[in-house]
């Protein structure tokens, strides 16, 4: 194909770091717009909430890289780890905008995490992304071994659904939105399933 | 009767007018001008008095900050999207057990009412809150004018539907009309006011144009905005929340830091406006007006009826 090639081509020549450095940037902007009044009136639900939306996209590209290849030859397989610790860094901040900002109590943090059903969630996700980061280098690759390696990052997809999830559970009344990101992400999951692949190399 | 009720938040609470219009306004309009001069002095004078615990909300807050799902569901969408809503003729209808049933339309109506300003607290049930500065009369001189029967125990309202003019209800994120209610001892009660302006303007559209309930003591999505139709009934009403998850809206709603919303915690908020390193402060029982409401839940469980 040969739109892969170009792009495929474009990409060997964008460097790794260089989408850490842009990755980096989006929440540090939009806590500078939160200061200055970009925000709104209530800068720190804003935040809270772009940061979080900011997350489940990044996942989706994170879990957008082996179906690319698969359908479409396009290999982004170099930016994987970099876009998978950069959800890591979204989520993180979404949970300090909350923790730090919104919620404020430490002892209101903990009564939250375990009575709100939505934040019991989005916590679970949080600590499964935990491991994945810690072992996002070449070290922890080698030291545990392709395989296990591996099987230990599956934990992404199980992270991916409860983050959406997450999302849905926090609309309130019918709305759209929480619901288009939950079904990308089970569908990008759906992908992955044994007879799926079956089914497209059949 | 206009002047029955004395709220203790005073217009030096409510930040000046000059500042909330921008420059630009207070250049083009003489009017304008003339209007935050002579609100200037009294606002002024007290405003820093104040401006470390209860700030008080501007005119920008107020009108940048809403839920209005019938324009959208982002806090943004009712002022990107009031602006079409035509609010001229306006009418109500007026019906169910009352004495006078009719079409009542709204500047009949306002020609029979004192307007009166009533600076609130609001307390939304997403536990942010504001101060806002209304105009409004009270319903009771309203309900006064219909007569209501002796047989009427609620008092229901509905909001405009009109999805050419209100993007929001072209989905179903809620059951459109929007519908509140009251028990009609809460309806008649002298802090229920209709409101139809703040900050001495016009009800803005994004806050309900052009006639919205105020029931400071209830979480605020019980003031239903753009009312058409208000009906005296014998059982109680429909509200729209409350169809739309039992679990986390009750009927009456009242502001209480003590029954959580099933998802956050109503026991602090977060008063709009305070920027990024705002604190949360406690919420109030009645958000304050229990010495004035309290009564109407004499001996009713509050945690049942939530």
């Amino acid at each position: 194909m040969a739109l892969a090639a170009t792009v495929n081509g474009a990409v060997r020549r964008i460097p790794v770091w260089a989408v850490y450095a842009l990755g980096v940037l989006p929440p540090v902007w939009y806590f500078y717009l939160g200061l200055t009044g970009g925000l709104g009136v209530e800068p720190i639900k804003a935040l809270e909430q772009k940061i979080g939306l900011l997350a489940l996209q990044m996942l989706i590209a994170v879990l957008a890289v082996t179906p690319l290849m698969r359908l479409t030859r396009i290999n982004l397989m170099k930016f994987r780890r970099a876009l998978g610790v950069l959800t890591f860094y979204y989520v993180t901040c979404h949970l300090l905008a909350w923790l730090v900002l919104d919620i404020q109590d430490p002892a209101r943090i903990w009564a939250d995490i375990l009575k709100r059903p939505y934040i019991t969630v989005g916590m679970a996700g949080f600590a499964l992304l935990l491991p994945l980061a810690i072992t996002s280098n070449n070290l922890s690759l080698r030291k545990l071994g392709p395989l296990r390696w591996r099987r230990l990052h599956k934990l992404t997809y199980v992270a991916a659904l409860l983050g959406a999830v997450h999302y849905v559970m926090l609309a309130k009344g019918l709305q759209l939105e929480p619901l288009i990101y939950l079904a990308i992400i089970t569908g990008l999951l759906a992908l992955r399933l044994p007879m799926m692949r079956r089914a497209r190399t059949a | 009767m206009a002047g029955r009720f004395k709220s203790t938040l005073r217009w030096s609470q409510v930040t000046p007018e000059a500042q909330y219009l921008d420059r630009r306004q207070l250049m083009g309009g003489a009017g304008a001008l003339a209007l935050s001069a002579a609100i200037l002095p009294r606002g002024a004078a007290a405003a820093s008095r104040y401006s470390t615990d209860a700030e008080p909300n501007s005119y920008e807050d107020i009108t940048s900050y809403n839920n209005f799902y019938e324009f959208g569901t982002g806090k943004g969408d009712p002022e990107d999207h009031a602006g079409q809503l035509t609010t001229e003729p306006w009418s109500v209808k007026i019906d169910g057990l009352v004495d006078r049933p009719g079409t009542y339309g709204f500047d009949d109506i306002m020609a029979k009412m004192t307007v009166e300003e009533r600076i609130y607290r609001l307390r939304c049930v997403e536990a942010w809150s504001m101060v806002v500065p209304w105009m409004g009369f009270e319903l009771a001189d309203l309900l006064d004018i219909v007569g209501v029967k002796p047989s009427a125990r609620f008092i229901s309202f509905e909001t405009l539907v009109r999805p050419e003019e209100m993007p929001g209800q072209k989905y179903p994120v809620l059951d459109w009309p929007y519908r509140e209610g009251l028990r009609l001892d809460e309806a008649r009660h002298p802090l229920t006011i209709l409101a139809t302006g703040l900050y001495g303007k016009p009800m803005p559209n994004q806050n309900g144009a052009p006639l919205r309930l105020v029931v400071p003591w209830k979480y605020g999505f019980k003031s239903i905005k753009s009312i058409v139709r208000i009906t005296a009934t014998d059982s109680q009403p429909q509200s729209t929340w409350n169809m739309q998850a039992p679990r986390e809206y009750g009927f009456y709603s009242n502001v209480n830091p003590e029954v959580d919303h099933p998802r956050w915690s109503q026991a602090t908020e977060r008063r709009v406006g305070g920027g990024l390193f705002s604190r949360r402060q406690d919420t109030l029982m009645f958000n304050g007006y229990g010495d004035e409401v309290a009564s109407l839940y004499a001996g009713m469980d509050l945690q049942k009826n939530f």
